[in-house]
C-alpha cells in the first residue's frame, strides 16, 4: 500500500535530524496559521497562486529562492561548524548526516535557490524592458513556477520523511546506483531535479519566444537592454541544456528502478557516460546562472553611474560568445577521468578561451563607471564588490583549466573555493543587486538602503573570510567533503572559514531586517513615479507596481536606452490620445494543480507507491488536456477601465512632481 | 467552410494568427530540445552497443522484417497526416477526421509491433536489465515508442476537438503543431532504423 514507506522513515533516530524536521514542519505550520489568521487563503489563491501575471510569478519565484537560500545556508554553516571542530574526533555530525548536508546544500543552492531567483528576475524585468504585456505563454510560466516549487518541496520533505542523497549534488554513479545507495535519498534528488528541470526547459522556451516575438515596435535586437540580451542567451541555454540533465536523471532512475545497466559496475555499464551527460548540462548551467547576473550588473552600473553602458555591442557579442562556448568545455569537470592528453588539452584551451569574453565584460563595467557620477545604492555596492571578487575567482578558474594543475587540485577545497568564488559574487551578488534594484518596480515602494548596505559588507567580508582559507587548504592538499581529519595544520584555516560563515549569517540577518524595515516604512518610501532612480530603460516608464497590462499603449522605441530617449524628446509620461481594449490572460488554477500533482507523483516514485504515481500521472494528463482544450483563456479590459486606471496614475505622477 | 481557416498558421495576418505563430516557434524550440534528448540517447546507444556482457547482441534479436514493417507503417502514417493537414487547409472537416483516424490506426499498428518485439525479447531473457547494450536499446527505442503513444493520444484529443469545435483557428493551429510532432517522430525513427536495426543486422 505505501511502498517502502514505513514509520521508520521519520527522523527520530537523531536529535539533529529531528530538529531539522521540526523546523520544516513548524515553519510550514506557522505560515499556514498566519495566513489563516489573516483570512488570506482566498486572496492568496485568487491573486497569487493561480496568477499567470509575469510580475506576480516573478515575485513568487524570488520568495521561493529566498526561502531556499535560508535552508541552503543552514546546511553551509553546519558543514563549516563540523569541519571547524572535527580534528581527530567525530565532531557533532555523523558521516551519513554530513554527507546528506553537503549533497542538499549544493542541490538547493544551484537548483532551488539560484534557478528560481534567476527566473524570477527574468519574469519581473524582461517583459517590462521589451515593452510587452506578458510573456508569450503566461500559463506555461505559471506551470514552470509550480514545477520548481514542487521540486523544492520534495527536497524539503526529505528532511522530514526519509533521508536525502549522500551522493553530492552531482550524484555520480556507481555510488548513486541502487547497489551502493539503496535508500530513498538519491531518488529524492532525482525526482526533485527532473520535475524542476522540466519547468526550467519550459521557462527557457517561453523567454526565447517572448524576447524574439514580442518586443515593442521599434525595438530591434540591438536596442534590447543588456539584461534582455543575457536573458535571451540564458533562455537558449536553458532550452537546450536542461534536456541533458533530464536524460542523465532518467537513465539513473532506470538503473535504480528497473535494474538497467547504464552506469553500473557490471553487465556492461559505463559510469563515465553519466559524467559526460551530466556536465553537458552542468557546465552550461553555470552560465545559465551567471549571464543574467551579468545583465543585472550592466543595468545597475549604467543607472548608478549615470552613463550609457560602455561598449554595448562588445558586451552583447561577449554574452553570445560565452553562451556558445559554454557547450564546449564540459570535460574540464573530469580531466582526471583518463582521456588522452590531447582531449584534455582541447578542453583546457576552450576553458581558458571563455575567460576572454568574460574579461571584456569586466572592462565594459569598469569603463562605464570611469568618470561617471556614481551613487552607491546597495545594488551598486554588490556590483563593485562583484567585479573585484569575481576577477580573483576567474583567475583561479584559469589555473584549474590547466589539466596538469587540475590533476593536483582536483577534488580539493581549492576547487570548492574557486566555484564559490564564481557563484557567490557572480551569481548571488548579481541577483541580490537585481532584487534590490527592481524591488520598487515589483512592489511600489523602495527598499531600505542602510540595511542593504550592511548586508553587503557582512556578505563580502564574510565571503573572503570563509573562502580564501579554502584556497590555502586546497594547496595544502585538503580534499573536499571531509567529515573529519587528522591534520592539525588545517584546523586554524577551517576555524577562520567558519567565522566567515558567521559573518555571512549576519549578512543574511541584515537581508531579513531589510525586508521587515522596508515593509514597515513602505508608506514613507512609496515609488509614485515608477522611476525611482531616474532610470534609462523601459521598465521605469510604467507605474510601480505596473498595471496588469504593463503599458496602456505599447511604446515606440527609438533608442537602446528607451526611457532616457523619451525623456530627452519630452514624450515620456505623456498620456496617449486614446485608449484601447486590452486582452489579458485569465488566472488559471491548472498550474498550481499540476505542480501539486507532480509533487505527489515525485513522492510516490521515491517511495515506490506505484498506484499513487499512476493516479497522479493520469490526473496530470487530465489537467493538461482540459487546459489545452480551453480556447477562452483571455478576458478583455475595456478601454474605459484602462483609462480610469491610467488617469489615476497620471494624477499621482503630477502630485508627486508639484 | 469555416471563415477562420483563411488565417492559416504560419501565415500570420491578424493578431490572433500572431499568437499562434508564437506558439509555433515555441513548439519548434520544444522539438529541438526533444531532439537533444534523442541525440543523447543515440550517443549512449553508440557507446554501449558493444557492451553485451555475454548476452545476446542485435544480430540475434532484431528482425529486419519487423523493423521494415514498422518503418512502413510510420512513414505511411506521416503521409496520411500530411493529407489531414491538407484537408484542414481546405476546410474539409470530415476528411480531416478520416485521415486522422487512418493515421491513428497506422501509429497504433507501429506501437503494437514494437510492444510485441519488446515482449518477445524480454521472454527470451533479453530484457533491459540483461546488459548495458539492451538497457540502451530499450531506452532509445522505447523513448521513441512513448512519443508515438503520446502522439496517438494527442490525435484522439484533436479528433474530438475537430468534431466538437470544428476547424477554428486554435484547433487548426494545434493540428499544425501535432503535425510537426508526428513528422519529427518519423525523422527520429529513420535515425533509429539506420543506427540501431541496420548496423545491428548487416
Amino acid at each position: 500500500m505505501f511502498g517502502r514507506l514505513t514509520i521508520e522513515a521519520l527522523p527520530f533516530y537523531s536529535a539533529i535530524a529531528a530538529t531539522g524536521a521540526a523546523m520544516v514542519v513548524g515553519g510550514a505550520l506557522l505560515v499556514a496559521i498566519v495566513i489563516t489568521w489573516l483570512k488570506g487563503w482566498v486572496y492568496l489563491w485568487q491573486e497569487w497562486l493561480t496568477s499567470v501575471d509575469h510580475k506576480r510569478i516573478g515575485a513568487m519565484y524570488i520568495i521561493l529562492a529566498l526561502i531556499m537560500l535560508l535552508r541552503g545556508f543552514v546546511d553551509a554553516i553546519m558543514m563549516r561548524a563540523q569541519q571547524a571542530m572535527a580534528l581527530n574526533n567525530g565532531g557533532y555530525l555523523p558521516p551519513e548526516h554530513f554527507d546528506q548536508i553537503f549533497s542538499s546544500h549544493g542541490t538547493i543552492m544551484i537548483i532551488f535557490m539560484a534557478m528560481p531567483f534567476m527566473t524570477g528576475l527574468l519574469n519581473i524585468a524582461v517583459p517590462l524592458q521589451i515593452g510587452t504585456r506578458d510573456v508569450a505563454f503566461p500559463f506555461l510560466n505559471s506551470l514552470s513556477l509550480w514545477l520548481a516549487a514542487s521540486g523544492a518541496s520534495l527536497v524539503m520533505v526529505s528532511l522530514v520523511i526519509g533521508k536525502f542523497s549522500t551522493a553530492g549534488w552531482t550524484g555520480y554513479p556507481p555510488y548513486s546506483g541502487i547497489q551502493y545507495s539503496p535508500g530513498v535519498g538519491v531518488d529524492y534528488w532525482i525526482w526533485a531535479l527532473l520535475i524542476s528541470g522540466v519547468g526550467s526547459t519550459l521557462s527557457g522556451i517561453n523567454f526565447i519566444v517572448t524576447i524574439l516575438k514580442r518586443r515593442a515596435p521599434g525595438m530591434t535586437l540591438m536596442r534590447m537592454t543588456p539584461f534582455v540580451w543575457t536573458a535571451l542567451c540564458t533562455s537558449v541555454l536553458m532550452a537546450f541544456a536542461f534536456p541533458a540533465i533530464t536524460v542523465a536523471c532518467i537513465l539513473l532512475a532506470l538503473d535504480r528502478l528497473l535494474g538497467m545497466h547504464f552506469f553500473t559496475n557490471e553487465l556492461g555499464g559505463n559510469m563515465m557516460n553519466y559524467a559526460n551527460v551530466f556536465w553537458i548540462w552542468g557546465h552550461p548551467e553555470v552560465y545559465i546562472l551567471i549571464l543574467p547576473a551579468f545583465g543585472v550588473f550592466s543595468e545597475v552600473v549604467a543607472t548608478f553611474s549615470r552613463k550609457r553602458l560602455f561598449g554595448y555591442e562588445s558586451l552583447v557579442y561577449a554574452t553570445a560568445a560565452i553562451a556558445i562556448l559554454s557547450f564546449t568545455v564540459w570535460l574540464h569537470h573530469f580531466f582526471t577521468m583518463g582521456s588522452s592528453a590531447n582531449v584534455n588539452a582541447f578542453f583546457g584551451v576552450t576553458t581558458m578561451v571563455i575567460a576572454v569574453p568574460t574579461g571584456v565584460k569586466v572592462f565594459n563595467w569598469l569603463l562605464t563607471m570611469y568618470r561617471g557620477r556614481i551613487t552607491f545604492h546597495p545594488s551598486m555596492l554588490w556590483t563593485v564588490g562583484f567585479i573585484a571578487t569575481f576577477v580573483i575567482g576567474g583567475m583561479t578558474g584559469v589555473l584549474l583549466a590547466v589539466p596538469p594543475v587540475d590533476f593536483l587540485m582536483h577534488n580539493t577545497t581549492f576547487l570548492v573555493a574557486h566555484f564559490h568564488n564564481m557563484i557567490i559574487p557572480g551569481v548571488l551578488f548579481g541577483y541580490l543587486a537585481g532584487y534590490m534594484y527592481w524591488f520598487p518596480k515589483a512592489f511600489g515602494f523602495k527598499m531600505n538602503e542602510p540595511w542593504g548596505t550592511a548586508a553587503f559588507w557582512f556578505w563580502i567580508v564574510g565571503f573572503y573570510l570563509a573562502f580564501m582559507p579554502l584556497y590555502v587548504l586546497g594547496m595544502m592538499g585538503m580534499p573536499r567533503r571531509m567529515e573529519q581529519y587528522n591534520d592539525p595544520s588545517w584546523q586554524p584555516w577551517l576555524v577562520a572559514a567558519s567565522m566567515g560563515a558567521v559573518l555571512i549569517m549576519i549578512g543574511i540577518a541584515c537581508l531579513i531586517m531589510q525586508v521587515i524595515v522596508s515593509i514597515r516604512d513602505r508608506k514613507k518610501n512609496l515609488d509614485v513615479t515608477g522611476d525611482p532612480y531616474d532610470g534609462r530603460t523601459l521598465e521605469w516608464a510604467t507605474s510601480s507596481p505596473p498595471p496588469p497590462y504593463n503599458f496602456a499603449v505599447l511604446p515606440e522605441i527609438r533608442d537602446r536606452e528607451a526611457l532616457l530617449d523619451m525623456k530627452e524628446r519630452g514624450v515620456a509620461y505623456t498620456p496617449p490620445a486614446r485608449y484601447h481594449d486590452i486582452e489579458i490572460p485569465k488566472n488559471s488554477p491548472a498550474g498550481v494543480i499540476m505542480g501539486g500533482l507532480s509533487f505527489v507523483f515525485g513522492f510516490a516514485m521515491v517511495w515506490w507507491i506505484w498506484w499513487l504515481a499512476i493516479l497522479c500521472g493520469l490526473a496530470m494528463w487530465a489537467t493538461m488536456i482540459w487546459r489545452s482544450s480551453d480556447d477562452e483563456t483571455d478576458f478583455v479590459l475595456t478601454a474605459a477601465e484602462v483609462e480610469r486606471l491610467e488617469r489615476a496614475r497620471y494624477r499621482e505622477l503630477e502630485a508627486a512632481r508639484s | 467552410m469555416n471563415a477562420n481557416v483563411t488565417a492559416v498558421p504560419g501565415h500570420p495576418h491578424s493578431e490572433a494568427a500572431e499568437i499562434h505563430a508564437q506558439r509555433e516557434l515555441g513548439f519548434w524550440l520544444y522539438l529541438m530540445g526533444d531532439a537533444i534528448i534523442f541525440a543523447l540517447l543515440f550517443m549512449t546507444y553508440g557507446i554501449m552497443v558493444g557492451n553485451t556482457a555475454g548476452g545476446p547482441a542485435g544480430r540475434q534479436l532484431f528482425s529486419l522484417n519487423n523493423a521494415a514493417l514498422e518503418t512502413a507503417l510510420l512513414l505511411i502514417s506521416s503521409t496520411t497526416f500530411g493529407f489531414a493537414s491538407l484537408s484542414s487547409r481546405a476546410g474539409n472537416r470530415s476528411a480531416v477526421m478520416g485521415w486522422l483516424a487512418i493515421t491513428f490506426l497506422l501509429g497504433a499498428g507501429f506501437v503494437f509491433l514494437e510492444i510485441r518485439e519488446f515482449l518477445g525479447m524480454i521472454r527470451i531473457g533479453a530484457g533491459p536489465d540483461r546488459s548495458g547494450f539492451l538497457s540502451a536499446f530499450f531506452t532509445l527505442v522505447g523513448t521513441h515508442g512513448t512519443h508515438v503513444s503520446v502522439g496517438l493520444i494527442w490525435i484522439l484529443i484533436l479528433c474530438a476537438q475537430v468534431a466538437i469545435k470544428g476547424l477554428s483557428l486554435p484547433v487548426t493551429s494545434r493540428l499544425f503543431r501535432l503535425g510537426l510532432f508526428w513528422h519529427f517522430l518519423d525523422i527520429a525513427w529513420v535515425g533509429i532504423f539506420s543506427v540501431v536495426y541496420l548496423p545491428g543486422l548487416l
